[in-house]
């Protein structure tokens, strides 16, 4: 069990370093001139070619990415100097490179910002868990009746909408025309700050979450479930005499839980990512909204810093995906 | 003699598909009494697994159409409601099924699914002794130290042991009915003998009535002492298992003992497949289902073959073996016929 978790949790380091590779390579070799964005912020819009090339230079964009590859990973663990304008500023581990708009440390408003993005996302997902699994069971039970039938048809229907304009809509209803109390007014509130507000704040963008998200739950449980039943270690455990209720919800769905945890492991990382729409129209500054700002203002460290942290996101809910599986099937454990 | 423990009549089970009625039994009976082995033969698809199913009230009662009786020493299966079913499987009727690497949970320790059954009719019993049962059982059916391999998984047993293990669950609450359908298919032949072995034993020791079920004529050759054959969800041949091994008295039955190889007499006799195919359950066979393959439908005057369904009467030989053939005298059909010599030991009795 140790070796394995050990194993895995080596396997991940392998493709983040891979990975931070790949982003960091993309925007080297990008279309962009990434000076330009600092050049011009620092000269009031007056950027020469002459300015360019200083700023250029300074950042390093003059020598060989296997030299400043290097650099990069490096300040991540250690921190390091870096110089903008003649202007050396201490960014410490880790550090993520310094914002070419304010020239402030990356990391220092991504610290800030990632305690909004977990609590949309862990609350979204907690809900649609909460909603989908069970529904999901229970339409599998009730298979091919009247029951089941309208269950998955209406869930279609719901999840074929556009996720943005279902939360728009609900955005819409919920506090532009109903105006409802607590949770019309949705914002981000940090827990310490109000736990009331804090709820009140994400309700929307977690109901939002958690309702289109567990119609897709619904139907992967639904049809792991109905696979689940008609296992022949089902049919052992009935034939045993155990209660319906442990032949279900011990035997059978113990084994659904598999392929769902799988998906899970994908939809959480993704959601951790930065859930752009939601944080937009829920007006919740995370990981997503910055980084759409910072596409807008080409603050480069900026876009390459959220870019990383999506792909340590995936990687780390995977790496727990993994864990889980191995607790919940002992034949990934012992192999 | 006594009462027997199960009794089946009139028996029929339909499923209801996208494509129609599923007969899947019709009008089944038979009975099997304490310490008696009774031996189910048939085609894939004839009802020999539905209808042991049926004694549990395994099917998914929302679905599936049984009427008829099954009674369960005295007591009426059908229609019967959950909870009671429940206090029947297991703790009477314990059921073994074919594949035990399907039919044992794979994220369950071998031991916890023995304990599981245990406890399940014992809710008196603490978590230590259901354990200690279990490592009783392990021990019971052949598994070398079992104080140590009742944690294990079952993909860490072997198939053997796994099935073995499944026999253990089996009979943990001392059920006085055993199915086991198929036990052996799944095993390689040294080990089916070994299993077959334990279960006479086990039998024996138990005192229990036990059911097989199968399509291989050695296993019952072995192990049965009456033989029902099952054709297209009917019964259609029943009788002591020598007699219907040495003398069977349907066409159908004579074909499924020609299709076994005969490694005792003649090795260079050929085999004789049963020509076609077994029938549609959704849409069965006028008159009697074996018809289109058989041989012999000329012999019966009035093409009543393909026209009346023959009941199951006493044949030739007396009460206790029956036919469901039309043919007059069934066994002089067959006189200058050679039948496979399945169990040697059968004929040297007589």
């Amino acid at each position: 069990m140790f070796a394995y978790i050990v194993k895995r949790l080596l396997a991940g380091i392998v493709v983040m370093l891979l990975v931070s590779l790949s982003i960091f390579l993309l925007f080297w070799y990008g279309p962009s001139e990434p000076a330009r964005a600092i050049c011009d912020t620092k000269t009031s819009q007056r950027c020469t070619p002459a300015k360019l090339e200083v700023f250029t230079e300074e950042l390093g964009y003059n020598n060989a990415w296997y030299t400043e590859f290097p650099e990069y990973v490096g300040g991540i663990f250690t921190g390091r100097d870096i110089t903008i304008a003649s202007q050396t500023t201490r960014c410490d581990a880790p550090c993520l490179g310094l914002s070419y708009k304010n020239g402030k440390p990356v990391w220092d408003e991504m610290k800030g910002r990632l305690p909004a993005t977990f609590s949309v996302a862990i609350g979204g997902a907690f809900l649609y868990l909460l909603l989908g699994v069970p529904l999901g069971v229970a339409a599998a039970r009730r298979r091919g009746t009247v029951a089941d039938k309208s269950l998955v048809s209406s869930f279609l229907v719901l999840s074929s909408v556009p996720y943005y304009l279902f939360a728009l809509l609900t955005f819409l209803y919920f506090s532009v025309l109903f105006e409802a109390p607590f949770i019309g007014n949705p914002g981000y509130v940090p827990f310490t700050e109000s736990p009331s507000g804090w709820v009140g704040g994400l309700a929307l963008a977690w109901i939002c979450l958690g309702i289109f998200g567990c119609t897709q739950y619904t139907r992967y449980s639904r049809g792991a479930m109905v696979e689940a039943l008609s296992e022949d270690y089902v049919r052992t455990a009935k034939a045993k005499g155990l209660p319906q209720r442990e032949v279900v919800y011990k035997h059978a769905l113990r084994a659904a839980l598999v392929p769902v945890v799988t998906i899970f492991g994908i939809d959480f990382g993704t959601l951790l990512a930065g859930t752009i729409f939601t944080e937009k129209i829920f007006d919740i500054d995370g990981i997503g909204l910055w980084a759409l700002l910072a596409v807008g203002q080409k603050d480069l460290p900026i876009v390459q810093a959220t870019a990383l942290f999506a792909a340590v996101a995936l990687i780390l809910s995977n790496l727990l995906v993994d864990l889980l599986y191995s607790v919940l099937d002992p034949r990934v454990r012992l192999s | 003699m006594s009462d027997p423990f199960l009794v089946v009549e009139d028996l029929t089970v339909k499923f209801p598909t996208e494509d129609g009625l599923v007969n899947a039994v019709t009008d089944l009976s038979y009975t099997v009494e304490q310490g008696k082995t009774l031996g189910i033969v048939g085609e894939s698809g004839s009802g020999k697994s539905v209808s042991s199913m049926a004694v549990l009230g395994l099917h998914d009662m929302r679905t599936a159409r049984i009427t008829g009786s099954i009674k369960v020493g005295g007591q009426e299966v059908v229609g019967l409601g959950e909870s009671k079913l429940r206090k029947l499987r297991g703790k009477e009727v314990a059921m073994i099924f074919q594949d035990a690497l399907a039919a044992l949970h794979p994220f369950y320790k071998v031991g916890s699914q023995l304990a599981e059954a245990y406890l399940v009719h014992h809710p008196k019993a603490s978590k230590r002794e259901a354990r200690r049962k279990a490592i009783e059982m392990l021990d019971r059916v052949g598994i070398p130290q079992p104080d140590r391999r009742v944690d294990d998984f079952p993909h860490q047993f072997s198939g053997g042991m796994r099935q073995r293990a499944m026999i253990a669950m089996g009979l943990i609450n001392d059920p006085k009915l055993l199915i086991a359908d198929e036990p052996t298919t799944a095993l390689d032949v040294t080990v089916q003998a070994q299993i077959l072995d334990l279960l006479q034993d086990l039998q024996r020791e138990f005192n229990s009535a036990v059911i097989i079920i199968t399509h291989d004529l050695g296993v019952i050759a072995e192990m049965a002492d009456d033989i029902l054959v099952m054709y297209g969800g009917r019964g259609v041949e029943k009788g002591p298992a020598k007699e219907v091994l040495t003398r069977p008295q349907m066409p159908y039955t004579w074909g499924l003992l020609s299709s076994v190889p005969d490694v005792h007499g003649d090795t260079a006799s050929k085999l004789v497949p049963i020509p076609g195919n077994p029938p549609s359950l959704l849409d069965p066979p006028t008159g009697c289902a074996f018809h289109p393959r058989c041989a012999h439908v000329d012999k019966v005057p009035g093409n009543k073959c393909v026209t009346e369904l023959p009941p199951l009467t006493a044949g030739p030989t007396g009460a206790g073996h029956l036919n469901r053939c039309h043919l007059a005298d069934p066994v002089g059909v067959f006189e200058n016929e050679v039948l496979p010599v399945i169990a040697p030991e059968l004929l040297e009795e007589s």
